[in-house]
């Protein structure tokens, strides 16, 4: 079961209309490393994960949602003002001929998401480390995206995730350590 | 539907419960690998008695900010009354 909160992790707020930066924005709303696949991938691994680790796996879960959140925000605010020729001008009239302002899951390349960005390997040290992995990506996309948008209150709200990624990171590095030492214990039955 | 005017200490509230959750949510991750930190869990438990305060603030001001029975209802239904959080 989930619940959903009327209100966002936090403050989104813009600067002016930009459709290209919203264009840029979206990998992380459906890319490789975006949010979608961040918070299907944990939320998915976690069934099979030990016992020790599955509230981690819910709990980044549910707050990569939040995320994704975020960024659909980011994205409805910078291009709900645009013009067709300045979506155009941007990048977007492929986007704009098939969803309108609609959002959808692509990334910054207009290629759809896809289930083979994620795995679940069934090992939890495989599936960790693939998720430590990609914290780290998501990280990198961040600062990319900070470095070509001029818009200070989207970096704003983009250095908040970039941090978030970090923390998540040391999260799942200490879920190994967790995982590790439960490992060595069983060595002595 | 028309979007109901807000208060200014409604962005006020708002902005309060979104630090407090941050607290919330950093506190929640870091005892999921350090379960046994008494401190953190004392601070836990108490920003989550101050969310729970805040919450009903906002909620006099703004209608319910969760569903399924976790927030009260006004009259009529007020659950679908705009701002959405990506309208703010």
């Amino acid at each position: 079961m989930w619940f959903y909160e009327k209100k966002l992790q936090y403050p989104v707020k813009v600067s002016k209309c930009n459709p290209m930066l919203a264009k840029y924005l979206i990998e992380q709303y459906g890319g490789a490393d975006g949010e979608l696949a961040a918070a299907l991938r944990y939320l998915n691994q976690r069934y099979t994960i030990p016992d020790k680790v599955k509230g981690l796996l819910t709990d980044i879960g549910t707050e990569e949602f939040a995320h994704l959140e975020m960024i659909a925000t980011m994205v409805y605010k910078l291009t709900k003002d645009a013009t067709p020729e300045q979506l155009k001008a941007a990048g977007l009239g492929e986007y704009y001929a098939d969803h309108d302002k609609a959002l959808f899951y692509v990334n910054a390349a207009g290629n759809p998401w896809t289930a083979t960005y994620i795995q679940a390997k069934g090992d939890p040290i495989a599936d960790l480390y693939e998720d430590i992995a990609a914290e780290e990506k998501a990280r990198a996309t961040y600062q990319w995206l900070i470095d070509m948008s001029d818009d200070p209150d989207i970096n704003d709200a983009l250095a908040f995730l970039r941090e978030r990624e970090v923390v998540h990171s040391q999260r799942f590095r200490e879920a190994v350590e967790i995982l590790k030492e439960e490992q060595g214990k069983k060595k002595f039955f | 539907m028309s979007t109901k005017k807000l208060p200014p200490e409604f962005y006020k509230c708002l902005e309060e419960l979104q630090a407090i959750d941050f607290a919330i949510v950093e506190l929640q991750l870091y005892l999921d690998t350090h379960p046994n930190d008494h401190e953190a869990i004392q601070q836990f438990n108490e920003l989550a008695k101050e969310r729970k305060r805040l919450k009903k603030t906002i909620e006099t001001m703004y209608g319910p900010l969760q569903q399924f029975g976790n927030s009260f209802s006004g009259y009529p239904w007020n659950w679908n009354d705009p701002p959405w959080p990506w309208q703010i």
